[in-house]
């Protein structure tokens, strides 16, 4: 097993060949902020929040899908990047309609933790005030693409652990959203199972339980990493 | 020569909102509107969401008396579900109602009214507020505020917090009451039961020095309508409608709120966001009638409950019968808290309080459900219609305030033909006016579905539309 050495904020780590920036500081127990990131699944850097800056390389890169390599000068924590992660949850707010008062998953939210992070207290940009539906035609679940930040964990953990792909992305920009199947209602979906991974996955209140009302959903991502390892190295540990 | 005053905005309501007072040409008063200003739309952006998250949304409209809303909405979703909600559930929630008319009462009683009671109607207006109250009689003013918290901490200890408990669900509560939650409401019952005593008894040595406030405050017949229970008792959260006149004669009963269409009709006036409700049979705006705590106390046949009951029996001895004016809505508020603390303290004895089975569930097996509650003010009445899914096609909302809307105007035509006289108005007259609107507790919040501080402004305009004189007050 080769081994890569590299700083990261100025602390010397080694990890495995093939591990990414992430992994390197999970390791060094250096948390780096993520959203579209999920244990268990594949990385695709869609939120843009896990930005680190590397020495000799002029542009940020996003950690979850950088891999490491030998000598790798890693800063994690600069002025730079705090100011972006910054603008990048305030963007995500302006985007979308997300009205935490009155959302199933206020006080359970991922996008609301990571504003109080990343220290937004208001958006700089104004909101679009997008005009967005709600699908709740799922006998058991519901999605209001008002509250989804496109980070695609649904759709990666419904075909990458569920094996069942319901979700996927359509169109681009600011007309880019998850469908279900070929863009049915979720309710007639066939291929759905039902198993309701993407609930769980889902870091804000855009997939819920159908039902649920103001701040009563409670997510368990931690619970499709367990699948993963109980699946692949038989050890139901959590 | 012919002109109009306006006060806006009025202080000590909650919302925004003005008067007008019109002058004829001897500069009597001739006419008087209560405009509410305010617009916020909460009927339209409804549209579209979950009729679960109405609870939630609808809550939003008031910080005062949200659990009204939580409520209504609620008892709306029960019937969109079709199902009959456990019995625990229903005993919650009515014990989440009463710890809401308790505070709000407290509230409208101690913080907004008793300064003009206590100070007087043409003291400072600086000091005229609840901090001129606790500087003048701490105790009194300490009492009161305690008792508020005695309604909101229960409100919190069921739903988790002060303000929009989201914790009334379509189907029943989220949660019991713990046993230490009802050990604390027991602990604080006595000390309530001796502030309302103490406030009754305090109003009533003052209402003989008030008889000129009681004669001109909205003095006039009108219909009351309320909820009250199958045996014709006081109610807050379940029964039938019933309209009363004022000889205390049943004009309507046994009414469901499924049909309020058929009974209830509302109009609209270019110069108020605020719509006027009126009884349908009897035409707009004949069909005034008054809801809230007159109203509620003048259409039941009692409490049921020992003190409460003796208490509004003193009330209508003293009213010579059916109260008809207005400020009498001070004396019922009063009484209803009595009423609320008993019923409360009824409920601590009910081992279903902590039972777990609270929520019942099921799907979207109606599209189109209304569902009634007794807000403070009044009753309030949230009709939805949704599509097979359950996502809200369409919503109309009656609010308590909005019921009292004619009321209210004919009430403060009353005071400013009694009180003002020519073109030179004291800040005691136009207080005064205020006052007429305060007897009602009115939530403009709630019943433009707005918030903010009630600063004011009155024009006094001459027949020709000329302004003569203008009064602001931050
Ligand atoms: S629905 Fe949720 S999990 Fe799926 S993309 Fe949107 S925010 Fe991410
Ligand atoms: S966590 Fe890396 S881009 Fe989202």
């Amino acid at each position: 097993m080769s081994v890569k050495t590299l700083t990261i904020n100025d602390t010397p780590v080694a990890v495995e060949a093939g591990a990414t920036i992430l992994e390197a500081a999970k390791q060094a127990g250096i948390t780096i902020p993520t959203l579209c990131h999920l244990e268990g699944v594949s990385d695709v850097g869609a939120c843009r929040l896990c930005l680190v800056e590397i020495k000799g390389i002029n542009k940020l890169l996003p950690a979850c899908v950088t891999e490491v390599a030998e000598g790798m000068e890693v800063q994690t924590e600069t002025a730079k990047l705090r100011e972006y992660r910054k603008m990048t949850v305030e963007l995500l707010f302006s985007e979308g309609n997300h009205v935490c008062s009155v959302c199933v998953a206020n006080g359970a939210c991922e996008l609301q933790d990571m504003a109080v992070t990343v220290g937004m207290d208001h958006s700089r940009f104004s909101y679009r005030f997008p005009d967005r539906p709600i699908d709740i035609s799922h006998p058991s679940f519901a999605i209001d693409h008002n509250r989804c930040i496109l980070c695609t964990r649904c759709v990666r953990v419904c075909a990458e652990i569920e094996g069942a792909h319901v979700w996927d992305v359509a169109n681009r920009g600011e007309k880019c959203y998850v469908i279900s199947g070929l863009d049915q209602p979720w309710g007639e979906v066939n291929a759905c199972t039902s198993c309701g991974k993407c609930v769980e996955a889902c870091p804000t209140g855009a997939i819920f339980h159908k039902g649920e009302t103001t701040g009563e959903k409670t997510s368990d991502p931690g619970l499709l990493d367990f699948l993963v390892t109980a699946r692949k190295k038989q050890q139901w540990i959590r | 020569m012919s002109k109009t005053i306006v006060i806006d905005p009025i202080t000590r309501i909650e919302g925004h909102a003005k008067i007008s007072l019109f002058l004829d040409e001897q500069g009597e008063v001739s006419d008087a509107r209560f405009h509410v200003v305010e617009y916020r739309g909460f009927e339209k952006f409804c549209e579209g969401r979950p009729f679960t998250e109405m609870a939630g949304i609808t809550a939003r409209i008031c910080g005062i008396c949200p659990v009204s809303h939580l409520l209504a909405a609620a008892k709306t979703g029960d019937k969109i579900l079709a199902v009959q909600i456990p019995p625990a559930a229903v005993k919650l929630r009515r014990l989440m109602n009463l710890a809401q008319l308790t505070q709000s009462h407290a509230l409208s009683f101690f913080h907004l009214s008793s300064p003009d009671f206590l100070l007087g109607w043409d003291s400072d207006p600086a000091k005229r507020n609840i901090f001129g109250l606790i500087a003048a009689n701490p105790d009194l003013a300490r009492a009161g505020i305690r008792l508020r918290q005695f309604g909101q901490t229960i409100i919190e200890l069921l739903g988790a917090r002060k303000i929009h408990a989201a914790w009334t669900v379509p189907g029943g509560v989220r949660s019991p009451l713990t046993p230490e939650g009802r050990a604390w409401i027991i602990e604080r019952l006595p000390e309530s039961f001796e502030t309302i005593n103490l406030a009754l008894d305090l109003f009533k040595n003052l209402l003989d020095n008030f008889q000129t406030e009681v004669e001109n405050f909205g003095k006039f017949p009108s219909l009351f309508m309320g909820l009250v229970s199958p045996t014709g008792e006081w109610e807050h959260y379940d029964g039938h409608l019933r309209f009363t006149d004022s000889e205390g004669n049943i004009v309507a009963d046994h009414l469901s709120e499924d049909n309020y269409q058929d009974f209830i009709g509302e109009s609209v006036e270019n110069w108020s966001y605020l719509k006027f409700p009126y009884y349908k049979p009897l035409g707009y705006p004949e069909g005034m009638y008054r809801v809230g705590p007159l109203a509620r106390i003048n259409i039941c046949s009692g409490f049921g409950t020992e003190a409460a009951d003796r208490e509004l029996q003193e009330l209508r001895d003293r009213a010579g019968g059916v109260p008809t004016s207005s400020f009498y809505y001070h004396y019922a508020r009063l009484v209803e808290i009595l009423g609320c603390l008993e019923r409360i303290a009824r409920l601590m004895e009910d081992p279903d309080l902590l039972s777990p089975r609270v929520r019942a569930v099921g799907g979207v097996n109606n599209l189109n459900a209304i569902g009634v509650s007794e807000a403070p003010r009044g009753t309030l009445f949230h009709h939805y219609q949704v599509d097979d899914n359950g996502l809200i096609e369409k919503v109309n909302l009656i609010i308590a305030t909005g019921n009292n809307n004619l009321a209210m105007n004919k009430t403060i035509t009353q005071i400013a033909k009694h009180y003002i006289h020519g073109s030179e108005i004291t800040e005691g007259m136009l207080n005064r006016v205020e006052a007429g609107i305060r007897c009602y507790d009115p939530c403009l919040s709630c019943s433009t579905h707005a918030a903010g501080q009630m600063p004011l402004h009155i024009q006094l305009v001459s027949f020709d539309g000329t302004i003569l004189q203008e009064v602001y007050r931050d």
